[in-house]
């Protein structure tokens, strides 16, 4: 008796996070999934049932298109800013702590903005009257000011923007514990600092750089506001018509259909690149 | 080679700076009009942004969430990172992962989840509702922090308490809880400035009754410009500025972003 008690007190501290978590967060889950196969209902915004419309209506080539067009750019997002990063972090890390905190504060500040500040920062750069325009015309480069938004460059600007800052992050633990003296052995064994970068360093990071690839790809594949406010409607995200379908054509089951198979693709790109990482090592 | 570094790193900053520095020359524009470089110089746009009801609203729901949702954030964390530091088992491994799994999705496919739950409950564009929602989504934040903080506790120190007759609670209230204090703060204030940055979910969960300082730049957005915008932006930079700022100064921000050791 007394040892079950015990096992009860012992299972008594994670109850309330446990609680809050199952009840906010699995069970929106769950609900979502049930939604998914539920019917639309104009008044009640949806209507129990059993149905695969809503997962069938997506297989049509407009969704096609729109499911590759998001994943074209979190893809490219992914590259251009992973590929930055790599080398920017890479010189972060050897900085002094001073001067490291300091580009740490810059980043987590860059990171923390919402997209909305984002979306309207670099509409304001790219525009007429405010932009880089009047920068081009100044030095002489552009005979009249004009606006580089909206149009797929700036979107794609925008989305390296979003995720350059997590690149960084996930990258920064394993750069920062990178024993110093294996670049400089190759450098001693005659290597030039862009080989020992990119024969002993790269490769050691490997599974490092795949998991800010995925994560970037995962979290700009979230990107809502951007393609709203940088791109042209050719050029709106999985998210964007998840959110439209919920909001302005109130088709939550429709909404929650294509929001579990953005999940599903998410989860199913994790999944395939760790057992990748696995199959490496 | 070193000025090759040094123009690299350059290069970068300038692009996270730009968009940051032209938002920054709008907002002290005289007229109201979107203009770079300025013109004249006024500070009226941020007069506005604490004077004008329908910001100041919108400013005020911004700090209540995120106040809300830090402070529900660090509830939920500091238990299950202790749970998960004395256990270290399957159960309590999964129990992290389930802690940290919200961070991991794209923010639209939660934000439609809580949407949906919020409805089906009935508190469907309650402030309420942003705050729990916002609370849960960003708790991997402190669960982070304070698990690196806990790791970081030399358990010897534990035993040495124990041995002198401490028990659990005055463990906890005299040598956790104060190693830990600095990690909670931490996670809290990083909590803090995502949530007043949050769009999405704020704006599917309560948007059109609870709106918040995001979903007003985006709203005004759509019916034109107005130099507020730029001046609320400004104020979202110079508030995360502050609080890493204060991170930083007080605490050991390389190694609470994981660098085993901070080279001084």
């Amino acid at each position: 008796m007394t040892t079950l008690t015990a096992r009860l007190k012992d299972h008594r501290g994670p109850a309330y996070p446990l609680v809050m978590l199952v009840v906010f967060f699995v069970v929106p889950f769950v609900i979502m999934l049930s939604v998914s196969f539920f019917s639309r209902d104009e008044g009640a915004f949806f209507q129990p049932a059993f149905e695969l419309s809503n997962y069938a209506r997506f297989i049509s080539p407009f969704f096609g298109k729109v499911l590759l067009t998001s994943l074209t750019f979190s893809a490219a997002a992914a590259i251009i800013s992973v590929s930055v990063a790599v080398p920017f972090t890479y010189f972060v890390t050897r900085m002094r702590a001073r001067w490291q905190s300091v580009m740490l504060v810059f980043l987590l500040s860059v990171l923390s903005l919402s997209e909305v500040i984002i979306g309207f920062a670099w509409s304001t750069l790219l525009s007429k009257t405010a932009g880089i325009g009047n920068l081009l015309v100044a030095i002489g480069l552009m005979e009249i000011s004009q606006s580089f938004t909206p149009s797929l460059g700036a979107l794609l600007l925008g989305l390296t923007y979003l995720g350059f800052p997590y690149a960084v992050l996930v990258l920064y633990p394993a750069l920062s514990r990178l024993d110093p003296e294996i670049p400089e052995a190759a450098r001693m064994l005659g290597a030039s600092p862009i080989r020992s970068f990119g024969n002993v360093v790269m490769p050691m990071m490997r599974n490092t750089i795949t998991g800010a690839l995925i994560l970037v790809f995962v979290f700009t594949l979230g990107a809502y506001l951007l393609p709203q406010v940088l791109g042209r409607p050719q050029h709106w995200t999985l998210s964007v018509h998840i959110t439209d379908q919920a909001i302005f054509q109130s088709n939550l089951p429709f909404a929650a259909a294509m929001a579990i198979f953005l999940m599903l693709v998410s989860l199913a790109l994790v999944g395939i690149s760790t057992l990748l990482g696995r199959a490496r090592t | 080679m070193l000025i090759l570094r040094y123009a690299f790193i350059l290069v970068v900053l300038l692009f996270l700076a730009a968009p940051l520095v032209v938002i920054f020359g709008v907002s002290v524009n005289e007229p109201k009009q979107l203009l770079f470089p300025p013109e004249g110089f006024s500070l009226r746009w941020y007069a506005e942004l604490f004077q004008a009801s329908d910001w100041l609203n919108a400013l005020r729901n911004s700090v209540v969430i995120a106040l809300g949702a830090s402070t529900i954030a660090v509830s939920i964390a500091l238990p299950l990172a202790l749970y998960v530091w004395k256990k270290q088992s399957k159960m309590a491994q999964a129990l992290f992962g389930l802690g940290v799994a919200p961070f991991l999705l794209p923010p639209v496919i939660s934000a439609l989840g809580f949407m949906i739950f919020w409805i089906t409950v009935g508190f469907y564009g309650q402030i309420y509702a942003t705050i729990i929602s916002h609370g849960v989504f960003l708790v991997t934040l402190p669960l982070v922090t304070i698990s690196l903080g806990l790791e970081a506790i030399d358990r010897q120190l534990i035993e040495a308490s124990r041995t002198m007759g401490a028990d659990d609670k005055t463990v906890f209230r005299t040598v956790i809880f104060p190693l830990a204090r600095p990690y909670m703060i931490s996670g809290f204030a990083f909590v803090f400035v995502l949530s007043l940055n949050e769009y999405i979910i704020a704006y599917m969960v309560a948007g059109f009754t609870a709106e918040t300082l995001p979903i007003k730049i985006f709203n005004s957005l759509r019916y034109g410009y107005t130099p507020v915008m730029a001046s609320v932006a400004v104020f979202f930079v110079l508030t995360a500025i502050v609080v890493f700022g204060s991170i930083a100064r007080f605490g050991d921000l390389p190694r609470l972003l994981g660098a085993e050791r901070a080279r001084r």
